[in-house]
């Protein structure tokens, strides 16, 4: 097991370089340092003077790869790769185009998100496991029938729909909830209720779907007849055995997502004026602040790859026959 | 010549592949193996509801496609000069609709503006809301308005059940006499739903279309159906012009997708060994980065890209045309990944078939006996995959012009009206339109393409056979 992670780890680091060098290829190659200097000074005739002292601000005014001029080992380091991209594998992300160190500003935002996302995950699982499990109860009735055809018109409504909705009606008419802001402690929860509340509902139509074709799939197995011919109701079936196996895929479906939720949702977060990460890569692609741009694909990149092991991990533990070597 | 075409990067593609969908029509109207599953799609009435919606959708985005710059009337005989204006046929058949500017906001169906103005009245300068330029212009008081409404809608309703009536007369005898029955037993079978096609869905969809085709004609020759927005432009216009862009993101983005998917996806498959390490490798790279991320990176540098050529571009519509293409390329190469993985799995299963293990011993070479044993028999994943995937990339077009990296802010697309709309709720009285018109279409396009798309999955993926 232990050999296996190690295994796992060893190869995630290729992919981790991948990455990076993808993302340097795209800032840096495709789109001088100089480009970026124009952009972000936005006259249209800049002097050149001026993008020399936006490079040199930034840290931007060094070789891309190779620092012809720099002795000894400072002639790979002292180079805009090894400071801007290879730093990030140490999660040195440097610091933003407004000056403050994108680490520090991870950390303080990662709660936030948290506080977010993790109610929604987990909210969002249960309602849509019980609405899956309720048309498979009643699968084949009229009932089963207008849930999906209520699923499908829901996943047809824009994401951008059901948030401009719910503050508008919850919050602006009928004054129930603020319309949005954040605090910390317990005078948070009043804040984080409506963007839970309005990304569980938006995410019913596609996770009761999904989680009904899951558990229609179970259904038909030979282990259910055999629960069924020994006289067992269908609702012990249903609890007993088709949630129980069914619970394998939404668990391994779920648990990639987990390390995921430190980086937020940025539509939501930018909404409701949540402090979290997902604000945060918004404001910045908005202002096109390249750096944290940058090292939040990096981050990002890094937590979906800790999701792919804790799911192979948490394969082997909720079934048994998987066995990790 | 009193135009000249204008053929955008994005028509250009879009005419290239209805050519395609039209060859592939034809083929497999020929073949009748490759046309049972697509019988079985047309026999479901969800399906051709939905495909009748869509097929509204796709004409407008058409005749949107269809482009040209108008000549300048003092333009010299000699050396004709024409505008920068770039239009489409589309324009030139709802014309008013896109001449007709009010000052600022208005509500749909309204007369007067939204905000009020100094307006001279008997001489005196009062305060009240201005009469519109063009909105309810033919009304004397205001009182008219609403039977002057209720008229033109019923007459609307009137013509298009009219229309609708004649066209079902004219199915009932191409039917009868094509099947040498009487028109009683066939009218019989019709109400009954006993016709091998889901005919009763089929007229009552026509016919709702028809009426509300009818009653927005009626409406708008008169009035700002959906009103106007910010700059007095009218919001039914805007909105009818977005049908293009989010068909051009749904389809054209497809359309990147599909090479690299099919050739990597089957090559790794295949092949195994290196080329399915590498390929792989690739795209698990893609795939670890969070899509919107890695989008905005690429639209960031696009952007930088245009803005550090402008001199390429003749038309301001032809540098949105470039972005929006560079968008459909850009999501499509971040999205192949999963039909790519799909389809490697599938290869590697149909790869220990004993049919291409025969053909293999028979010498057949690789590329054969991928393009005749392998691809025939992954098309339906492919094919499903399209169709899923289309309503999930309009969708995904509101989203990204929230962000800021969508289609060019100059651009006619639902998502930059949402964008540009969303704060106007906060105003008193709200201005609640022009987010409704957006998001009616956008919904109404996106729930027609889901139900398309569960015909097409029921009937073409052999695991769902006799499943409800």
């Amino acid at each position: 097991m232990l050999s296996y992670i190690l295994r796992r780890l060893l190869y995630a680091v290729p992919i981790l370089i991948g990455v990076n060098l993808l993302t340097f290829a795209l800032f840096f190659v495709v789109n001088t340092p100089d480009d970026m200097a124009r952009l972000q000074l936005g006259a249209k005739h800049v002097t050149p003077e001026a993008i020399d002292r936006w490079k040199v601000e930034h840290g931007y005014d060094k070789p891309l790869l190779l620092n012809e001029r720099a002795p000894g080992s400072a002639r790979f380091t002292d180079t805009i790769f090894f400071r801007h991209s290879a730093a990030m594998f140490a999660f040195r992300f440097g610091k933003g185009d407004d000056g403050r160190d994108i680490g520090n500003e991870i950390r303080t935002r990662m709660g936030p998100s948290l506080a977010i996302a993790l109610p929604v995950l987990l909210i969002g699982v249960l309602v849509n496991v019980t609405f899956a499990l309720l048309m498979v109860f009643f699968r084949a009735t009229y009932l089963d029938l207008w849930g999906v055809v209520v699923c499908v018109v829901l996943m047809s409504i824009s994401g951008l729909f059901y948030i401009i909705a719910g503050q508008y009606f919850i919050a602006k008419l009928w004054n129930l909830l603020p319309i949005s802001g954040f605090a910390g402690g317990i005078d948070g929860f009043r804040f984080i209720l409506l963007p839970v509340l309005v990304s569980v509902v938006a995410g019913i139509g596609s996770g009761a779907r999904w989680y009904r074709t899951i558990f229609l799939e179970e259904i038909g197995k030979d282990y259910v007849r055999t629960a069924r011919a020994k006289g067992l109701s269908e609702v012990r079936v249903l609890f007993r055995h088709v949630l129980k196996n069914g619970m394998i895929p939404i668990l391994t479906g779920v648990v990639v997502l987990l390390p995921l939720l430190f980086m937020g949702s940025l539509i939501t977060e930018s909404f409701f004026g949540i402090p979290g990460l997902g604000s945060y890569t918004i404001d910045a692609i908005q202002a096109q602040d390249f750096a944290v741009v940058r090292a939040m694909v990096f981050l990002g990149s890094f937590l979906y790859i800790v999701g792919l092991i804790l799911t192979d991990i948490s394969y082997s533990w909720v079934d048994p026959r998987v066995r990790l070597r | 010549m009193s135009f000249v075409p204008v053929i955008l990067w994005t028509d250009g593609l879009i005419f290239a592949l209805l050519g395609g969908v039209l060859a592939l029509v034809w083929f497999i109207r020929r073949h009748p193996h490759l046309s049972a599953p697509w019988a079985a799609v047309a026999r479901r009435p969800m399906a051709t509801g939905a495909a009748l919606v869509l097929a509204v959708f796709v004409v407008i985005g058409l005749l949107d496609s269809l482009h040209y710059r108008a000549r300048l009337s003092d333009s010299p005989p000699g050396r004709p000069q024409y505008s920068v204006e770039v239009l489409s046929v589309f324009d030139k058949l709802v014309g008013k609709l896109r001449t007709h500017q009010e000052k600022t906001y208005s509500a749909p169906l309204a007369m007067q503006l939204y905000a009020k103005e100094f307006v001279e009245r008997d001489g005196a300068s009062v305060r009240d809301y201005p009469r519109l330029k063009y909105g309810g212009a033919h009304l004397k008081r205001a009182d008219e308005r609403m039977p002057d409404i209720v008229r033109r809608a019923l007459v609307g309703v009137a013509q298009g059940l009219a229309v609708g009536v004649l066209l079902f007369g004219l199915l009932a005898a191409w039917q009868t006499r094509r099947r040498r029955i009487a028109l009683r037993p066939w009218l019989a079978s019709w109400a009954r739903g006993g016709l091998s096609w889901p005919g009763r869905t089929l007229v009552l969809v026509v016919a709702l279309l028809l009426m509300l085709g009818a009653v927005t004609v009626r409406l708008a020759a008169g009035y700002h159906v959906f009103g106007t927005d910010k700059v007095g432009q009218d919001v039914l216009y805007i909105t009818l012009k977005s049908i293009r862009t989010g068909l051009v993101i749904g389809t054209l983005t497809t359309l990147v997708t599909l090479p690299l998917a099919i050739v990597l996806g089957v090559a790794a498959g295949y092949f195994r060994g290196w080329v399915d390490d590498v390929i792989q490798y690739v795209y698990t790279v893609l795939n670890s980065i969070p899509g919107v991320l890695l989008i905005a990176a690429s639209v960031l540098i696009v952007q930088v890209a245009i803005e550090a050529n402008p001199e390429r571009f003749d038309t301001a519509a032809a540098r949105a045309d470039i972005r929006l293409l560079a968008l459909c390329l850009i999501m499509g190469v971040t999205s192949w990944t999963g039909l790519a993985r799909l389809l490697r799995g599938e290869s590697l299963k149909l790869r220990t078939l004993d049919y291409v293990e025969a053909a293999r011993a028979f010498g057949v070479s690789h590329a054969r006996i991928i393009s005749r044993h392998i691809f025939p028999n992954v098309f339906h994943l492919v094919l499903i995959s399209i169709v899923l995937d289309f309503s999930g990339l309009v969708l995904a077009e509101a989203v990204l012009s929230y962000v800021g990296v969508g289609v060019d802010p100059s651009m006619y697309s639902w998502g930059n009206m949402i964008n540009g709309a969303r704060l106007e709720l906060a105003r008193e009285p709200v201005v609640w339109w022009q987010l409704t018109a957006a998001f009616t279409f956008m919904f109404t396009l996106v729930l027609a393409a889901n139900l398309f798309a569960d015909g097409v999955r029921d009937a073409f993926d052999p695991r769902r056979e006799g499943r409800p």
